[in-house]
């Protein structure tokens, strides 16, 4: 176990060193003029192609100034440090008072995913092939083949202008409120791909060798299912739930960018459209992190959760 | 985008881990002639299945349309004038006109060659690579599929939104062929893995059968038995995938168009005027709806296309 994790960290540290590599080449080296390509299509003054150029040591070249100056950059994001985006503000900043609102809006997307996704799954799981898992079969493959940048503009036209069951949008200081519908639109796509994980899985646990056991025991049917069959088949449940918060952090771009929801995915989206280099860089480095982060603790996770597959 | 990847993966394993030990992908397409075999009971499935008959109708018009959009409009989709902004249906133009005062359907039809040839292409340079990485991985087994295999790892790792924006931020080119291929070669580098997975899982499978063991005895070299053998015994299930991959691949190019990254003003494009719509829906909401219907619509055939032929194909599902 101990020699899993540890194995697990050096493979993260790898991961780490292999991802902000690729991103700090394809944003700043390799061909062309990495000044312009950091400010995008914006003209570049003698003045910042100086300090650019002390700031980022470009004076160095060739293969030695690349590792260089791409140490510069991993030592800076460890720090904490990500520089200042091009209207000035320091990206640290920003970033702190982005990801309370994130890390809300992805717990409500959870909330739902879980409330919702999981209990019809257990259920369409029992009661397999009736009309009840065949319509939530129908309705999760709708959701799941419906984009997002389909799905929240038309969440945010229907329930919120039109209808006006929901703030459209939801400006500086959200409330729980403003974000409940962006949260459900974001959750949808968890909520459908677990519940069809948890129908699988619980279908699949039903025909195990225990569940014959159990029932030739004489057990109660309630009992079976909660006791036995569910701790087994939320196994890949919890997994994918877990993989799902770091993806819900950092995929919440489109979401975040049409309900106007001052988050991290707000700010790279704000930072594409107004072709801010540095603070798209800095956002993606971080987001990056906190991906390979969560998807190390969910590995770990899933080692403490099944002893039944060996780690070594 | 990827979500649907997760499922669908899922589901393959779960198959896969059930207890007679069949693969859980198809691996064969049986003899015609043969009234039984695992294609025709498949088929037999299929023809009763609603889903897969709508989807397929569905396919169909949208490559008709790719193909003629002339036939389903009337009108040019760059005959904008800002006067009739968001105008009512009136003429040839069945939903009105949008912001710049283009035909709002005519734009949606037109919009269709795009999506189709990104989600294609795409599809395409996916199946390849997949091809190429499963097979050799499947076929060499030992160390090759060891690193093969920590490389779909590392390349699944990656989140692809993210990724996609880091790589099209680089291409500065307004051409509309160089964003279309950007585009496509973005997808296809960061797409390949859940393809290529199935390859290898049924290469595994195939490479057992007793007739790669005949054509070896015979005397055929590895190359002629992986691509005279076992190739076409493992495309099947690579194909199902791929199909539903397309759907992915035209929903991501939506996502990069929407975010300004993707295609860019002389192409047609449905994320852009999705984007463009959202903006201004609360003057006018059918140049946001109609796009979105079309996009949504598309990417919900090859989806459930691929969805209905993998059940089919899969006998634990059944």
């Amino acid at each position: 176990m101990f020699r899993y994790i540890l194995r697990r960290l050096l493979q993260m540290v790898l991961a780490f060193f292999g991802t902000t590599l690729i991103v700090y080449a394809l944003t700043f080296a390799g061909q062309g003029d990495p000044i312009q390509a950091l400010a995008g299509e914006r003209p570049v003054t003698p003045a910042q192609r100086a300090y650019l150029t002390e700031k980022y040591h470009l004076d160095a070249t060739g293969v030695g100034g690349f590792f260089y100056r791409y140490f510069d950059y991993v030592k800076n994001l460890l720090q904490g440090n990500l520089g200042e985006s091009l209207t000035g503000r320091n990206i640290g900043d920003i970033l702190q008072q982005a990801w309370p609102v994130t890390v809300q809006l992805a717990l409500i997307a959870l909330a739902v995913a879980i409330i919702f996704g999981v209990s019809a799954g257990v259920i369409a799981g029992i009661r397999r092939a009736s009309i009840f898992d065949n319509s939530t079969l129908v309705l999760t493959l709708l959701v799941l083949g419906i984009p997002t940048i389909v799905l929240a503009p038309l969440a945010q036209y229907f329930l919120g202008v039109k209808w006006q069951l929901f703030p459209p949008t939801a400006g500086s200081d959200p409330t729980f409120y403003a974000l409940l519908l962006p949260g459900i639109v974001l959750g949808s796509l968890s909520l459908a791909t677990a519940l069809r994980l948890t129908r699988a899985s619980v279908a699949e646990n039903l025909r195990a060798d225990y569940v014959r056991t159990a029932r030739s025991k004489g057990l109660v049917k309630r009992r079976i299912v909660v006791v036995h069959v569910l701790r087994n088949s939320l196994i890949p449940v919890v997994t994918f739930l877990g993989v799902e918060l770091g993806n819900l952090m950092s995929g919440a771009i489109i979401t975040e960018g049409v309900f106007n929801i001052p988050g991290v995915g707000f700010n790279l989206f704000r930072g594409i459209r107004t072709e801010d280099g540095p603070l798209v860089v800095g956002i993606v480095s971080v987001l990056v992190v906190v991906y390979l982060v969560s998807n190390l603790v969910v590995d770990v996770l899933y080692a403490v959760l099944d002893p039944r597959i060996r780690y070594e | 985008m990827s979500d649907f990847e997760t499922v669908a993966a899922s589901e393959n394993q779960a198959a896969r881990r059930g207890p007679s030990g069949e693969p859980g992908t198809p691996n064969q397409v049986g003899a015609p002639h043969k009234p039984r075999s695992l294609a025709g009971d498949a088929w037999r499935d299929l023809r009763r299945n609603p889903i897969f008959w709508i989807s397929l109708a569905l396919v169909v018009t949208f490559t008709l349309m790719a193909l003629f959009p002339g036939v389903f409009t009337a009108n040019n989709p760059n005959d904008c004038v800002l006067s009739r902004q968001h105008a009512g249906p009136s003429g040839g133009a069945i939903f009105g006109y949008d912001f710049q005062g283009c035909d709002t359907f005519s734009r949606a039809v037109y919009g269709t060659r795009a999506s189709l040839v990104v989600g294609a292409l795409a599809a395409l340079g996916t199946g390849i690579i997949a091809l190429v990485v499963g097979m050799l991985a499947g076929y060499f087994g030992h160390w090759v599929d060891a690193v093969l295999s920590r490389v779909i790892d590392v390349v699944l790792g990656i989140p692809l939104l993210l990724a996609a924006i880091v790589l099209l931020k680089r291409v500065s080119s307004d051409n509309q062929w160089a964003r279309i291929g950007a585009v496509v070669f973005v997808l296809a580098l960061l797409g390949w893995t859940t393809a290529a997975r199935v390859v290898r899982s049924s290469v595994i499978t195939a490479k057992e059968q007793d007739y790669v063991a005949a054509a070896r005895m015979l005397g055929a070299g590895n190359g002629r038995i992986m691509w005279r053998h076992i190739l076409p015994n493992s495309l099947a299930p690579a194909i199902v995938v791929l199909t539903i991959a397309l759907g992915s691949f035209i929903a991501a190019e939506a996502t990069l168009s929407f975010l300004g990254i993707g295609l860019k003003a002389p192409t047609i494009s449905w994320g852009q005027d999705i984007d463009t719509g959202r903006i201004h829906m609360r003057e006018a909401a059918t140049p946001l709806i109609v796009p979105s219907a079309f996009l949504a619509l598309t990417v919900l055939a090859f989806i459930m296309l691929g969805d209905a032929i993998r059940d089919a194909f899969d006998p634990k599902l059944r």
